[in-house]
């Protein structure tokens, strides 16, 4: 299951629609494609849309009706032991929609017992490969039964258009346990070579009790890039789960006990980092521990699993370039760059978030991308929209927090916020045009929508310097940079400079020029004339300090995997 | 008292420069600080070598990423490299003796094990890896769209190794040569008690055709050079050898660049002992098991399983076997255990003392009667202290044996098919040699489960440390098939 196929579509087709917010965001004024170099330059205001976007007529409770929020350890949804609880909030509304316990310590150390007792003598590790893929494959059928609940869960509990959830998320999940459970019977070692009477063979066993953090942007997305290979490979699983998201997984959780997965083989503990997903990697029963998230908490996690020794694959933050060559079609790059940023909101690790654009199309390009993000259609994600609410108060807090400092560099100093979430306004007079035009321009966006809901504009900063907070950092939010590039040794250094090296997208029909920039770019994933092209069998992960390990495709088993080597001497053999 | 043979340091170490590899030169520390190594049968001062610090990290991992960024090595097709790697084989064959005379005079190890074991297992490992740097592929894969997506395995930059003083020159070659293949740059930091063989490999290096830059040595302090290796942010990799409680340091010191980390650390492991075995044979194995370069070894096996039927004539077998050898240890730490062992009830069957009081000798130890919670059966010793311990199912020595942290190997002797499958799969332990031990390969991976770390080191599996794995996506128009 690819993103753009079945999502791009949707786009596409939405595009000539006319919500009232879509007409709401395109009275926004444009501002002047070029910024003049001499003279007085006026920017602003942009954005109009103050009211929050309606919102659909659905009922929470009715999609959240089969969903236990609870614990589940050991085969059993149970209360934390501190009986305490936290609120899950509606991204759309701020309304409280849940309250699902919430695991500390203590859940941690039941839950890793149970999954330590299911491994060291319960009936996965008895299961032939085949079996458990029998297993997985069940599985993958009854979420494929219950594909529209899950997307509607997804959908409430994240923000993200319903039709990304339907159209991606959940069919991606079914698909990658599919996936998965072929592989659980193929999981093979080596015979070896050696240079003298000795038979040695290698054996690659499961790890043992393996420890999966997760984040909040793709909830059940990233459940299944841990947990598919994970019980493929024989391990058994804590899942602890975003404390922003939890529910979708715990529905999941009922289908994988539906489905045979035997009780302590897959936990999942909804909680807090510094709590729960602390105490989870520390913790002597945990043999490995992966993690999906920022860069900052990666590396809490590998100090953490220090002490215990443990395996650690991170998948985590990223500054992917998207670099448009000279000679494409402008009209269907600017789409594929737009998605490659906006989809899912921007909260993409591999968000396509510096946007190079070869000289000699920038202007137009930055044009057609405006207009791009212009006829975006922001609302209630249970609607015709393109893009959701962010997912919650601390995401938008820290988006318009970089879209604040984006616009300030482009001032420094003569930005005036007028009154917050509203209109950013620009002056800047004759005396510092210089600085002006070097610095970024906010193109369009840059505000929240309304007051209610975790809504933004989607933004388009133009002549961005790579020095730049929005050029560097990782955003995670619908904030599109676009920045010049004129030679391809110079695009490859600027690319290459982000300490980051996730994902890149590359679009030119020139074959050499493909090839040199997919060998060049120092990043995990390259997407040429594409972008955000998953695939199951396709592995993902990053360079640098976008962690190590792969997620997806036969690498993921390595996560997974503990490699033995069995020699014995050979006596009298036919041949060596 | 032991009779030392007169070498003299500058006959056999003559050739070596005792001073840091930097991009291609050899020179002195930046601080101008030197160290002294000793000879371990004397303790006499045998040479001063340069020691490095953070300043000189910094110039060599500088250096390193140059020649990985800019310069012609990673220009050079996997090929190329290989006959790189196979004429450096060449010159290290063409002077083994001299090699082996340093690394015994620097370690203290016989000789014999010097000129048998050590210095043509780092010519092999040469060769081997030499073979596989042209062989370092990705793979095309199958999607379920209209798209073309492979795989490219790629070098992953500049790798800091640190390596410990038990097997200089073969933990270099366990680290350096798939290094190497992969076309990364190394910074290499060997063991203040042995960088001497390094230092003169590094000539050889230069010699072969490693461009300047690409292989950098640096002899130094852990807590120094070491530590500074780990934190550097050039440094995109970085594979350690040592002890458990170092490993936990490198993973934390690494945790900050979110670096690539590989660790093969400390051991306890086990060699069990079946029925039905030739008790003669076996003692033997199970008495090199643990006493191969006295004991000084990750994968020693310090805790022999033996079964109850044929425990006592064991044990005396044991302790016969020993007779009257010497050998030399990290005798502080090792008579500590010694001393701990009988404290807690183990039986002394043999050794227990420190020989003489010049050079670093202890007596070859054997004790009986352990039991499983006494420190000599849980720690790690790294000296020539064997414990015998009895077993009586399998079930209960499979139990036993996966109790201790650490997970590097096991040895088990049996004529059973059946018994011999079950152990091998019940053992939690990277290696596990039946009917032999200590029993390595080129070709067969090496590494711990557990407290002993992970990655694995030679095989094909050693590639993987240093690879990047890029998957490169594109869609297909009009394709003909997909």
């Amino acid at each position: 299951m690819a993103y753009p196929t079945a999502v791009r579509t949707h786009f596409t087709a939405m595009s000539a629609s006319a919500s009232p917010l879509w007409r709401v965001l395109s009275t926004g004024r444009r501002v002047p494609a070029v910024p003049a170099r001499h003279g007085p330059l006026v920017v602003a205001p942009f954005a109009t849309a103050v009211e929050s976007p309606t919102a659909q007529d659905v009922n929470p409770a009715q999609i959240l009706r089969n969903v236990r929020p609870k614990l589940l350890i050991d085969g059993d949804f149970v209360d934390a032991a501190s009986g305490k609880t936290f609120p899950v909030l509606d991204p759309r509304t701020e309304d409280v929609i849940a309250q699902v316990a919430e695991a500390d310590a203590a859940d941690v150390d039941r839950a890793v017992g149970a999954a330590r007792r299911a491994f060291d003598s319960g009936p996965w590790r008895k299961m032939s490969g085949r079996q458990r893929g029998r297993v997985l494959s069940r599985l993958a059928d009854l979420l494929e039964e219950r594909a529209e609940e899950f997307a509607r869960i997804e959908t409430l509990d994240n923000g993200k258009p319903l039709a990304l959830s339907r159209g991606f998320d959940i069919p991606f999940v079914v698909s990658h346990f599919r996936y998965f459970a072929g592989w659980a019977d193929k999981i093979s070692g080596k015979t070896l070579q050696t240079n003298s009477n000795t038979f040695a063979y290698t054996l690659h066993e499961a790890v043992g009790v393996a420890a999966a953090i997760i984040p909040w942007n793709l909830p059940l997305l990233m459940m299944a890039l841990k947990a598919a290979p994970a019980l493929a490979c024989g391990c058994t699983v804590v899942l602890k789960v975003a404390e922003q998201t939890p529910m979708s997984a715990l529905l999941f959780g009922e289908l994988a006990l539906e489905a045979g997965v035997p009780p302590g083989v897959f936990n999942i503990l909804p909680g807090y980092g510094p709590t729960a997903g602390a105490a989870l990697v520390a913790h002597p029963g945990v043999d490995k521990v992966s993690f999906t998230g920022s860069t900052e908490v990666g590396r809490e996690i590998m100090r953490g699993a220090a002490d215990g020794v443990k395996h650690v694959s991170l998948e985590l933050g990223g500054k992917s370039a998207a670099i448009v060559c000279p000679g494409v079609d402008l009209e269907s790059v600017v789409e594929e760059a737009h998605d490659a940023l906006f989809m899912n909101q921007g909260q993409a690790c591999a968000a396509g978030s510096r946007t190079f654009v070869h000289e000699s199309l920038y202007d137009e390009f930055v044009e057609r991308a405006v207009e791009r993000a212009q006829r975006a259609t922001v609302g209630d994600p249970f609607g015709d929209v393109q893009l959701g609410p962010l997912v919650d108060s601390a995401q938008l807090e820290k988006v318009l927090g970089y879209m604040r400092e984006g616009a300030a560099q482009a001032g420094a100093g003569y930005l005036c916020l007028v009154a917050e979430y509203s209109y950013l306004i620009y002056r800047l007079n004759g005396s510092l045009i210089g600085v002006a035009t070097q610095g970024a321009v906010v193109r369009c966006g840059g505000s929240r929508i309304g007051s209610k809901g975790y809504y933004v504009e989607p933004t388009v900063f133009s002549d961005v310097r790579d020095e730049m907070s929005i050029a560097k950092e990782e955003i995670f939010g619908p904030v599109q940079s676009i920045m010049k590039w004129s030679s391809v040794e110079e695009v490859l250094d600027r690319a290459n400079a982000s300490p980051y090296g996730l994902g890149a997208g590359v679009w030119t029909k020139d074959l050499d020029l493909a090839n040199r920039i997919s060998r060049g770019l120092r990043v995990g994933t390259v997407w040429v004339n594409c972008y955000n092209q998953f695939d199951d069998a396709a592995p993902f992960g990053g360079y640098k300090m976008s962690g190590f390990g792969r997620d997806m495709s036969e690498y993921a088993l390595q996560n997974f995997t503990e490699v033995k080597a069995v020699v014995t001497p050979l006596q009298d053999p036919a041949w060596i």
